[in-house]
């Protein structure tokens, strides 16, 4: 069945998955309200932006993080200078890959339901003798739940079967940066069959059964956009 | 105390030139077509839409905009009703309601109860938004901005996205609200049956700009009032019951002249009562006519006269003693040039039919 090694992968793989989401969430909020508010001309810029991840090679996103997050990339020197050290070939680094990887899958389901929420119910809000804040968190949020269940299970998921980004600047370390997908990848190599199967048939279940819930709980489900 | 209100907003080449004033307490009416800019000026007045420097609105004395300081929405005490009832669907209705309750910094200011039963919400405290008509909606709406205790309320269109059954079932709430409340409400429409059922005071805006403003009978009854322009001209007048129990199942009503007028029984109706005039049910006679079916009969001066309209007809507006009240009456240009009716002219106006207002 599983050995140590896989065991190891799956729980780097969850836990990348989960500081992801969690960071996601927390740097998607703004971003997605800025996008679903502004009126800047430009906004469109942004937007395609964040988009990128969706449509660009995985390998080309890990080679530029790759040479950014080197010593002489801005990203490794600014945390060289910071004395956190190199970040290629971390888990940190995984992390920085994973975040930009996935950005769109969390930001758009946001900016989505955002944007259907409207104008009106945080004007009647404001009329009723909210504030800003007060608004975001008393209507925005409890109105946005689906979106944010969405951009939660989608930013996950998609953390999860992330390849060619975390071969790029994860390397294949096993017990540090080798996840479930370089797992089974190098059990395919090394002809291992059986333990592959093991691999992708629980991540087949696992995927399936989170996007699963999304659409059992979430009826006004929105696909992502591209 | 008043409402002094004087504001210039730019929304791409829609410009709002607004200046005017209204009482602090009763309901003035906002009055224009589609487009003339009164939803932009109720929005302006929220603080939902910025105005342009040297714009100012004072309400009871407090400054909400002055001299570029604008006091952001939630911190004006204002309460607004959207012409679409927008509740909030992840609250049942007792939580919507006391949305604003908790939020006006007043304790005890407003009750609680007496609201709710005013708008008749009692019912479905518990429900879900979701499961109301548009009519319980709105009500559920409007009583929600009353429980935030405002200085001001404002009300754009409450009943134009309603069907005609949920017009019916919300209109005599308003007649209550409108009647009971102590504090000013501003209410846009476009309905001049909505305007003259439920206001006192009158603004008439054209185009971002205000044409003329207020009480309503005096801004109604004049020939060059938008409202006039329409076929189905119309003028108020305020009456007195003097004898609900008439004759043969009449109630005899008193003008502020101290004339007569008949209308069909009244019931649980005190004070004043509106009727609304029809220019096309006044005729005009030079002497009190005798002999005539018709039993109301008002003396009263001939203001001016319109022109002609396609079909040979023209409009006259006439003053009422005492009151003031202008009456409109139309009339063929034919009729008026062999009576040779000329302004300042003492004429008595004979009424064929009257609807009450409230």
């Amino acid at each position: 069945m599983f050995t140590d090694s896989d065991l190891t992968a799956f729980s780097i793989t969850l836990r990348l998955a989960l500081v992801t989401v969690g960071i996601l969430l927390v740097i998607g909020t703004p971003l997605a309200w800025w996008l679903a508010n502004t009126r800047w001309r430009y906004k469109a810029l942004v937007e395609a932006a964040v988009a990128l991840p969706l449509v660009l090679p995985p390998t080309v996103i890990g080679f530029y993080l790759l040479i950014a997050l080197g010593p002489r990339g801005s990203i490794g020197q600014a945390s060289e200078f910071l004395g956190i050290g190199p970040l290629a070939f971390t888990f940190s680094g995984l992390v920085i890959g994973s975040v930009i990887y996935s950005l769109p899958f969390v930001v758009q389901p946001l900016q989505s339901a955002f944007t259907s929420i409207g104008r009106a119910p945080r004007e009647v809000a404001a009329t009723l003798g909210a504030g800003r804040l007060d608004r975001f968190f008393s209507i925005v949020l409890p109105l946005a739940r689906p979106g944010y269940m969405t951009a939660a299970v989608l930013g996950f998921a998609h953390t999860l079967g992330e390849f060619g980004v975390v071969l790029m600047i994860g390397g294949n370390i096993p017990g540090r940066t080798q996840v479930l997908s370089i797992a089974i990848y190098d059990h395919v190599e090394a002809l291992d069959y059986s333990s592959a199967h093991w691999l992708s048939g629980s991540l087949l279940l696992l995927s399936f059964l989170m996007l699963l819930l999304v659409y059992g709980f979430n009826r006004r489900f929105d696909m992502v956009r591209v | 105390m008043s409402i002094e209100v004087s504001v210039r907003v730019q929304k791409d080449d829609f410009v709002l030139e607004a200046a005017f004033s209204a009482p602090s307490s009763g309901v003035t009416a906002v009055f224009g077509r589609s487009g003339c800019g009164k939803s932009t000026l109720l929005r302006t007045l929220a603080g939902l839409e910025a105005a342009q420097p040297g714009s100012h609105i004072v309400v009871n004395g407090e400054p909400w905009l002055q001299e570029g300081n604008s006091i952001p929405t939630h911190r004006r005490q204002v309460a607004y009703v959207f012409q679409e009832p927008t509740l909030f669907t992840h609250m049942n209705v007792r939580r919507n309601l006391e949305y604003g309750l908790k939020r006006n910094g007043r304790e005890g200011a407003v009750r609680f109860d007496e609201i709710v039963s005013l708008l008749g919400v009692e019912g479905f405290l518990a429900r879900r938004p979701g499961t109301l008509s548009g009519g319980e909606r709105q009500r559920v709406a409007i009583a929600r901005a009353l429980l935030s205790a405002p200085q001001l309320l404002l009300m754009d269109e409450p009943l134009a996205a309603l069907d005609m059954h949920s017009k019916r079932d919300i209109l005599p709430f308003l007649d209550r609200l409108c009647a009971e409340s102590r504090i000013p409400v501003l209410y846009v429409s476009h309905s001049p049956e909505e305007v003259v059922r439920l206001a006192e005071h009158l603004v008439v805006m054209e185009q971002g700009r205000v044409l003329e403003e207020g009480p309503l009978q005096q801004v109604m009854g004049r020939i060059d009032s938008p409202l006039a322009r329409a076929d189905d001209a119309f003028s108020v007048l305020t009456c007195a019951i003097a004898e609900p129990a008439g004759p043969c199942g009449l109630s005899v009503l008193r003008t502020a002249a101290g004339e007569s007028m008949y209308v069909p029984r009244l019931k649980d109706i005190h004070g004043n009562i509106r009727l609304k005039v029809d220019a096309r049910d006044v005729s005009i006679c030079l002497e009190r006519p005798v002999g005539s079916s018709i039993l109301n009969v008002l003396a009263a001066e001939i203001v001016s006269l319109s022109e002609a309209d396609a079909k040979g007809q023209i409009l006259v507006q006439l003053r009422l003693p005492v009151s003031g009240e202008n009456l409109l009456a139309r009339i063929s240009e034919y009729s008026a040039q062999q009576l040779s009716l000329l302004p300042r002219r003492k004429i008595f106006a004979q009424i064929k039919a009257i609807a009450l207002l409230t």
